[in-house]
C-alpha cells in the first residue's frame, strides 16, 4: 500500500513559495486571497516498515529545525481550498527519485524494481472563493495540465473523505513489444493520412521515395532473406521520419531556392547552407591562410576553434522554442541541459565553460484574448526564466551572456535560444581531440539516464506548426543532476581515454545518435531490447526514437568495455552496452534476436532529394512618419529606458549564477552600484592564467519588418561590437548563427511562403556579405524553421530573427573595458557615424511607426573604427565604452553615466553625422539607431593619443564626464533638449520588470 | 615541516571544486587534491590523508529534498567499501584529530543539517539550525558586505580588519535556528563570525539586497567552538584576485582578491599545528 508522508512548515515559519503563489494569484488572476501555505507530498510506493517510514519521513524527507512531518494522516489544516498538485505517470520527477535514492542509503539497499517515490505539492488558499476561483487559481497558475494533474477540495470535502487519497502516478502500459508494419501500397491520400496521424512530418513526395525503395525488387529480395516482409516496419519507418525531420535535416537549407530579387531578376541557389554559411568559413579560413584558428566546423555538435596551443574552445546555441510554448518550464530546463550535451559530445568531449541565453517574449503584461491553447506570455516569461535557471546553477554552469527580446508575436512562439561554451585540451594522450573516430567492432555504449515515453517525436512536432493537437509526449523535463553525473564521469573517462567516439542524443533520439556514428564506420547492429528503459512496456520504435534526456552515446574500444564499465559503476552512472558498430552498410536494429529495422545507410542518410522552394522578394514600404521637432526630448528618453526592450533585466539575471568556476572578469552588471548593464561577457577559463575568452550576441528582430538583410546585418555587426567593447580581439573571433524563422515554404496555409523564403535568403546574404569583410567565420549553428502558431483561424508568425553569437579571445583578460563612466572631467567620444535611420528603431516602436530607413551596416567603416579603438583599448587609453543599439545616443548616454554614478554633457553638434544635412535633426541624432557605433569615455590626459588612435576613422568627441550626477544635452540650435538626473534615468529603466 | 594538504569533494552536484582548488593552492596549501565522492567511498581517498576539508558550493542532488539533504544522508549511512566504517566516522575521526573544516554555500547547507555546526558543546551530529529559501523566494547572484566578529573564534576570519566583499549566489541561504537558546549560545560564544552589513561594516543589517536572504541577526557564516570547522553562504573562493570583483574596472584593488585569507589563515594553521 502506498504511504503519503507529508511535510508541513512550522508554525512560526515563513512560506516564501506561498507568498509567491498569493502574489501570482492577485497579479495573474486578479483574485484577493488572504493567505496560501504549502505542504510537500512524498507518496512512497515501497515496502516499508513503520519503523522504516518514520525514520525516512524524520530524516531525509524534513528538516527537524523548520518542519514537521505526518505519516497517512491529513496534514492540512486552516484552509478554503485545498488544490493538490503532481505529475502525471512518466513526467520526470526529479524529487522523487532523489527521494527513492536517499531511502536506499537509509535502509542500505535500493528500492525494488517497480518501487518509488512521487512527488506534489499541496496549496491551502484561505479567501473568500468559489469553486470556480479554486478552479481557476489550480488551472492558471499552480498546474500545467499537460504534464500535472490536479485535485481541488473544498475543507469540508477535505474532512468529509479524511483527506487526499494517495495516489501512484506509475505508468500502467500493456507490455506489447510487438513490431508492426505500414502497407505503402496505398493512395496518396492514405500515405499522407500515414505520415499526418503518426506525426511524421513526412511530405507526399518522401512517403513516394520510401514506398520506391520498398518495391526495389533487390530490396525486396534481402528483406525476405531476413525474415522481414515487403512492408517497411514501424521501426523503420520511425527512424526514417526522425532522420528526414526538418529538424535533423534542415531541408529548408538545402532546398533549391529560386530567389527573385523583386527587379525581375531570378537566381538559382542549390543550398542557403552551403552558398553562404560554408561558404563564409571557407572564404574566411582561405584568407587567413595559416592563421586560420578553426578546427571542427560544422561536423560535430558545435564548432571548435584554438584558444592558445594547450586548449581549444567549444561553442555552440540550440533553440528549444516549440516544448518552451507548451512547458516553459520542463521545456525551457531541456533546452538549457541539452545544449550543455552538444560541447561536451564534441571531439572527445570538452569541459563547460558558460552558458548563454536569450529569449524572446510577448509582453509580459499583455492583456489582450489569445487564442487558446496558448499559454500567457507572463506565465511563458516566469516558467522559461525559472527553467534556465534552475538547468544552468544546478549544472555549475555560470550565465554569462543573454538578454531578453519583446514582440507581440512572440506570442505564437516564444524563442529560447540556450549556448554553451567548453574548453578543451588540445590534445589528448598524443590525439588532436577536437577529432573522433569509430572502427568497426567497436561497441555501442548508451549512458545516463533511462528511457521512457518522454520526448516522442520531439523532432517531427518541431518540424510542424504548434496546434491544438500538438502531442503531450514531446514534452521532457530536464535532470541537470543526472546529468551533471555522468558528465563527472566521463570527463574522467574522457581523460583515461576510455572511448573513441561521444555524441549527444537530442533529437531522434537513438535513431539520430546511432544513426550518425554508423556513417563513420559504415554501420551498427544494436539490440533494442537491451536498452534500459523507466517502465516496461515502450515498443521496439518507441525506445529507438524517445528523447528522454541525459543520455550519451559512445563507441568504446572492446578493450576498453571492462574498465569504462566499472568506472561508471563507481560514478553511479548507468551505462549499458547495446550493440557493435559494423561495416556493413547497414542500420540494423534488433529486438532479442528478431531483426526489427534494416536500413541501407545510404537510403537513410542520401535517398532525399532536395525540395524546391520558390522566393520572391518584394520590399515592404511602411508609413513614413513625419516627427514635430520638439523643444525637449527628456519624456522620450525616460519612455524608453522604461520600453521592455531596453529597460534593466536584472531581476531576471540575478538569479543565474554568472560567477561559478571562478573565472568573471566582466560580469553582466558593473558600474559604482553593480547595476550597469554590461556589453559583453569576459571569462577566465584557466584560473592561473590571463588569457580571456569573451562572449558578446547580436539580435534585432524587428528589422526585419523593413528587410531580413538588414536585420542580419545588423545582428552580426550587434554582436561583434558587443564583443570588441570590452576587448575581444579581431584576430581570434567567430560567429554562430541561429535562425528563428516562420515557415518559409510555400503551401495553402503559407501564401506567403515565397516573400518569407526571400526574407531567408537575403538574411544568409548579409551573413557572408559582412563576416567575409569582419574576417569572422561562422563555426555553428541552427535553424529552427517553423515558429507560428495557426489553430485553423488565428496565424501568428514571429519576426524572422537571427541570433548572432560571437566567441573570441583576448589576450590579457586585465585590459577589459566595461560599460560605465569612470570619473568627472573624461572626455566623451562618439566612434561611427550618425545617419537619418530611425526605421524600425525602438523611438519610432513608442510612436506607432515602422518607418522605412533600417540602419545600414558599412562593414568597411565599422572594421576600421573597432581595429582602431582595440589598438586603443590595448593600449590601455580607453576609461569606458557603451554600444549603442536600441535608443541610440541617448539611451546608451543615460545607461553610461548612471551606471557610473557621474553626469554626462554632450553636444549633439560634434555628433559625426553621415547623408543628406537636411535630414540632421536633435531626433534622429538622439534616436537612430545607425549601426557600428561606441560611446568611449577617455581620461583628459589620454585625449591626444586617443584621438591619434582613431584617426582616419569617424569619431568626434562630443562631451565630457561631469561630476553632477545629470544627462544633459544640447541640441543642434544649442538648447539643452534632454535633462535629467541620474536617479530618475535610473528608475525609468529599473521600474518595468523589477517585481518579475 | 608537514607538508599542508587540502582535500575538496565533488560529485553530485557540487560546482565549485576547481576554484576552491585554487583557492587552497594560492592561499599556501602544498596539495589540493579535488577527489570525487565516489572516490571516498571506494576507499581510494581517505580523509586520514588531509588537513583540510572543503565542502564548497554547489547543488547537491540538486537540493531535491532541500539544500543538501540528501547528501547529508548519503554520508551518514554510507559505507566505505572494504573497510568496517561509514563515512561520517572518518569525518568525526577527522574533526577530533583537530583537522579543518570550511563549508562553502551547499556545504555550509550540508554542514548544518548533518549538526557539524553549530556544534554546539561539541556534539557534531545533532542538528540545531538550518538554512533554507531566501526570504525574497529567488536565487541571488549578488556581492555582500560582510562584517567580520574580530572576537569570535574562526581561525579563518583572523587579521580582517572591520569586514570582507564577497559574493553570494544562493536560493537557500536564510540562517535559522531551532530555538531562541541555541541563538543566543551562538552569539555569546561569538559563533556567528560573519553578518550580512553595510558597506563600512558598521551595523549587521536585515534590510535586502544587503541581506539577501533575511537570515536572523543576519547571520551568513558561523564557526564551531574551537574554530575549526566554519560555514558561509558567500563565497571566499571567488574572489582571490581583483578581476573578480564586481568593480575593477573602477577601483584601485590590491592584486589579492579579500577571499584569499580564509585559505591563507588555514594553510598557516596546518603549518603550524602539524
Amino acid at each position: 500500500m502506498p504511504h503519503r508522508i507529508e511535510i508541513t512548515l512550522k508554525d512560526e515559519v515563513r512560506d516564501p513559495r506561498g507568498e509567491r503563489i498569493k502574489r501570482e494569484i492577485a497579479h495573474f488572476l486578479h483574485l484577493e486571497v488572504a493567505d496560501v501555505r504549502t505542504i510537500d507530498v512524498y507518496t512512497v510506493d515501497a515496502a516499508l516498515s513503520a519503523e522504516e517510514l518514520t525514520q525516512v519521513a524524520a530524516g531525509p524527507f524534513s528538516d527537524p529545525v523548520i518542519q514537521n512531518y505526518s505519516i497517512d494522516k491529513p496534514a492540512a489544516t486552516g484552509f478554503d481550498y485545498l488544490v493538490e498538485v503532481g505529475f502525471r505517470p512518466g513526467v520526470t520527477d526529479n524529487v522523487g527519485r532523489t527521494a527513492g535514492e536517499a531511502i536506499g542509503y537509509l535502509l542500505g539497499r535500493p528500492l525494488a524494481a517497480g518501487e518509488g517515490v512521487y512527488t506534489s505539492v499541496q496549496y491551502l488558499v484561505s479567501g473568500k472563493l468559489a469553486q470556480a476561483d479554486a478552479e481557476k487559481i489550480a488551472t492558471g497558475l499552480l498546474c500545467n495540465t499537460l504534464i500535472q494533474r490536479y485535485q481541488i477540495l473544498d475543507a469540508a470535502t477535505f474532512k468529509a473523505q479524511g483527506g487526499v487519497a494517495p495516489f501512484v502516478p506509475k505508468v500502467q502500459v500493456e507490455a506489447k513489444v510487438e513490431v508492426n508494419t505500414i502497407n505503402l501500397e496505398v493512395s496518396d491520400e492514405e500515405l499522407m493520412r500515414i505520415s499526418r496521424d503518426g506525426v511524421l512530418a513526412l511530405t507526399l513526395d518522401e512517403m513516394k521515395i520510401i514506398q520506391a525503395h520498398y518495391r526495389d525488387p533487390q530490396v525486396v529480395e534481402k528483406r525476405k532473406s531476413l525474415g522481414l516482409g515487403a512492408a517497411p516496419t514501424d521501426v523503420e519507418l520511425e527512424a526514417l521520419a526522425q532522420t528526414w525531420s526538418e529538424h535533423c535535416k534542415h531541408k529548408i537549407f538545402s532546398a533549391d531556392v529560386t530567389y527573385d530579387d523583386g527587379s525581375g531578376k531570378t537566381e538559382k541557389i542549390n543550398s542557403l547552407f552551403k552558398s553562404y554559411i560554408q561558404k563564409t568559413t571557407a572564404d574566411v579560413r582561405a584568407a587567413q591562410g595559416d592563421k586560420d584558428y578553426c578546427l571542427s566546423v560544422f561536423k560535430d555538435n558545435a564548432g571548435v576553434i584554438k584558444f592558445n596551443d594547450d586548449w581549444s574552445l567549444v561553442f555552440k546555441v540550440e533553440t528549444h522554442n516549440s516544448p518552451s510554448a507548451l512547458d516553459p518550464y520542463g521545456g525551457a530546463l531541456t533546452g538549457i541541459v541539452g545544449v550543455n550535451r552538444d560541447p561536451f559530445g564534441t571531439g572527445k568531449g570538452a569541459k563547460l565553460i558558460f552558458n548563454t541565453d536569450v529569449f524572446c517574449f510577448a509582453d509580459p503584461f499583455y492583456e489582450k484574448e489569445l487564442p487558446k491553447r496558448l499559454l500567457h506570455p507572463r506565465r511563458i516569461y516566469e516558467g522559461v526564466v525559472e527553467g534556465v535557471e534552475h538547468g544552468g546553477n544546478k549544472s555549475g554552469i555560470p550565465t554569462v551572456n543573454g538578454s531578453l527580446v519583446f514582440d507581440e508575436r512572440f506570442a505564437g512562439k516564444p524563442l529560447v535560444f540556450c549556448g554553451t561554451a567548453g574548453l578543451m585540451p588540445a590534445t589528448i594522450k598524443g590525439e588532436a581531440s577536437h577529432k573522433k573516430n569509430i572502427i568497426p567492432g567497436d561497441l555501442i555504449v548508451m549512458t545516463g539516464g533511462r528511457i521512457g515515453k518522454d520526448g516522442i517525436h520531439g523532432a517531427t512536432f518541431s518540424s510542424e506548426e504548434l496546434n491544438e493537437n500538438s502531442p503531450v509526449s514531446a514534452v521532457q523535463i530536464g535532470d541537470p543532476i543526472t546529468q551533471k553525473r555522468m558528465f563527472d564521469f566521463l570527463i574522467r573517462a574522457r581523460d583515461k581515454a576510455l572511448y573513441r567516439f561521444i555524441t549527444d542524443n537530442g533529437a531522434g533520439g537513438l535513431s539520430s545518435s546511432i544513426g550518425e556514428m554508423s556513417e563513420e564506420c559504415g554501420g551498427c547492429q544494436l539490440d533494442l531490447s537491451k536498452a534500459p528503459l523507466k517502465y516496461p512496456g515502450l515498443a521496439p520504435w518507441e525506445i529507438l526514437i524517445s528523447e528522454a534526456q541525459e543520455r550519451m552515446s559512445l563507441a568504446v574500444p572492446p578493450e576498453k568495455i571492462d574498465e569504462f564499465m566499472d568506472m561508471a559503476k563507481r560514478y553511479g552512472v548507468e551505462a549499458t552496452v547495446l550493440g557493435t558498430f559494423t561495416d556493413s552498410g547497414i542500420f540494423h536494429m534488433l529486438y532479442g534476436d528478431k531483426t526489427v529495422a534494416y536500413l541501407p545507410l545510404s537510403f537513410m542518410h542520401a535517398g532525399l532529394p532536395p525540395m524546391q522552394i520558390p522566393a520572391r522578394w518584394e520590399k515592404p514600404v511602411h508609413e513614413e512618419p513625419k516627427l514635430a521637432p520638439a523643444a525637449d526630448y527628456t519624456t522620450d528618453v525616460k519612455a524608453l529606458l522604461s520600453s521592455l526592450n531596453i529597460c534593466s533585466k536584472e531581476s531576471v539575471v540575478r538569479r543565474y549564477d554568472h560567477e561559478v568556476q571562478g573565472g568573471s572578469v566582466v560580469k553582466p552588471f558593473t558600474g559604482v552600484d553593480n547595476d550597469g548593464p554590461s556589453d559583453a561577457a569576459v571569462v577566465r577559463p584557466i584560473l592561473d592564467s590571463f588569457e580571456g575568452v569573451v562572449v558578446g550576441h547580436g539580435i534585432c528582430p524587428r528589422y526585419s519588418d523593413i528587410d531580413a538583410y538588414d536585420m542580419a546585418a545588423n545582428a552580426i555587426d550587434e554582436g561583434l561590437r558587443n564583443y570588441v567593447a570590452v576587448g575581444g580581439s579581431l584576430d581570434l573571433v567567430a560567429g554562430l548563427d541561429n535562425f528563428c524563422w516562420c515557415d518559409p515554404v510555400l503551401s495553402e496555409r503559407t501564401p506567403d511562403g515565397p516573400y518569407k523564403m526571400a526574407q531567408l535568403v537575403r538574411a544568409n546574404k548579409a551573413l557572408y556579405d559582412y563576416c567575409t569583410v569582419f574576417s569572422m567565420p561562422l563555426i555553428s549553428g541552427k535553424d529552427s524553421m517553423k515558429n507560428d502558431f495557426y489553430d485553423g483561424t488565428t496565424k501568428i508568425s514571429i519576426p524572422p530573427t537571427l541570433l548572432f553569437s560571437v566567441i573570441g579571445k583576448m589576450e590579457d583578460a586585465r585590459l577589459a573595458v566595461t560599460m560605465d563612466v569612470k570619473r568627472a572631467g573624461d572626455q566623451v567620444y562618439l566612434l561611427g557615424a550618425t545617419a537619418n535611420e530611425l526605421g524600425a528603431s525602438e523611438y519610432l516602436a513608442q510612436k506607432g511607426f515602422v518607418g522605412n530607413n533600417v540602419p545600414k551596416v558599412d562593414a568597411q567603416a565599422a572594421l576600421a573604427t573597432y581595429r582602431a579603438y582595440g589598438a586603443a583599448l590595448k593600449a590601455g587609453l580607453v576609461a569606458s565604452c557603451h554600444d549603442l543599439s536600441d535608443g541610440g545616443l541617448a539611451v546608451a548616454a543615460a545607461e553610461s553615466a548612471f551606471a557610473g554614478g557621474f553626469g554626462i554633457e554632450l553636444d549633439l553638434a560634434q555628433v559625426p553625422f553621415k547623408g543628406d544635412a537636411a535630414e540632421k535633426s536633435d531626433i534622429v541624432l538622439l534616436f537612430s539607431e545607425s549601426a557600428s557605433r561606441l560611446l568611449v569615455t577617455v581620461r583628459a590626459e589620454k585625449v591626444a593619443e586617443f584621438e591619434k588612435a582613431m584617426a582616419g576613422t569617424a569619431c568626434a568627441k562630443i562631451g565630457a564626464v561631469t561630476a553632477e550626477p545629470t544627462l544633459k544635452v544640447k541640441g543642434l540650435a544649442g538648447n539643452v533638449v534632454v535633462n535629467a538626473g541620474n536617479a530618475e534615468l535610473k528608475a525609468a529603466w529599473q521600474e518595468p520588470l523589477k517585481d518579475l | 615541516m608537514t607538508k599542508a594538504k587540502a582535500l575538496v569533494i565533488t560529485g553530485n552536484g557540487t560546482n565549485c571544486e576547481t576554484e576552491a582548488a585554487h583557492a587552497c593552492k594560492l592561499g599556501g596549501f602544498d596539495e589540493a587534491r579535488i577527489a570525487h565522492i565516489a572516490e571516498l567511498l571506494t576507499g581510494e581517498v581517505t580523509l586520514d590523508d588531509y588537513h583540510f576539508l572543503n565542502l564548497t558550493g554547489g547543488f547537491l542532488d540538486g537540493d531535491d529534498l532541500g539544500s543538501a539533504k540528501a547528501q547529508a544522508n548519503r554520508l551518514r549511512y554510507a559505507t566505505v567499501e572494504g573497510k568496517q566504517e561509514r563515512l561520517v566516522e572518518q569525518i568525526t575521526r577527522f574533526i577530533a584529530d583537530g583537522k579543518l573544516i570550511l563549508g562553502v554555500c551547499n556545504g555550509f547547507q550540508l554542514l548544518v543539517k548533518m549538526g557539524m555546526l553549530p556544534a554546539l558543546g561539541g556534539n557534531y551530529l545533532n542538528q540545531t539550525a538550518t538554512l533554507t529559501y531566501n526570504e525574497g523566494g529567488r536565487f541571488q547572484d549578488r556581492w555582500c558586505y560582510l562584517k567580520v566578529d574580530a572576537a569570535s573564534p574562526s581561525l579563518y576570519t583572523r587579521g580582517i580588519e572591520g569586514g570582507v566583499y564577497l559574493p553570494v549566489r544562493h536560493g537557500e541561504g536564510k540562517f535559522l535556528v531551532d530555538d531562541a537558546k541555541t541563538l543566543e549560545m551562538i552569539e555569546a560564544k561569538h559563533l556567528s563570525c560573519l553578518k550580512y552589513s553595510d558597506k563600512n561594516y558598521t551595523a549587521a543589517t536585515m534590510e535586502f539586497p544587503e541581506n539577501p536572504n533575511g537570515s536572523v541577526n543576519a547571520i551568513a557564516g558561523i564557526c564551531d567552538e574551537t574554530g575549526r570547522i566554519m560555514g558561509l553562504m558567500p563565497h571566499p573562493e571567488a574572489f582571490v584576485h581583483r578581476t573578480q570583483h564586481p568593480r575593477w574596472t573602477r577601483e584601485e584593488l590590491p592584486e589579492e582578491g579579500e577571499g584569499l585569507i580564509f585559505f591563507k589563515n588555514a594553510a598557516q594553521y596546518v603549518k603550524e599545528n602539524f
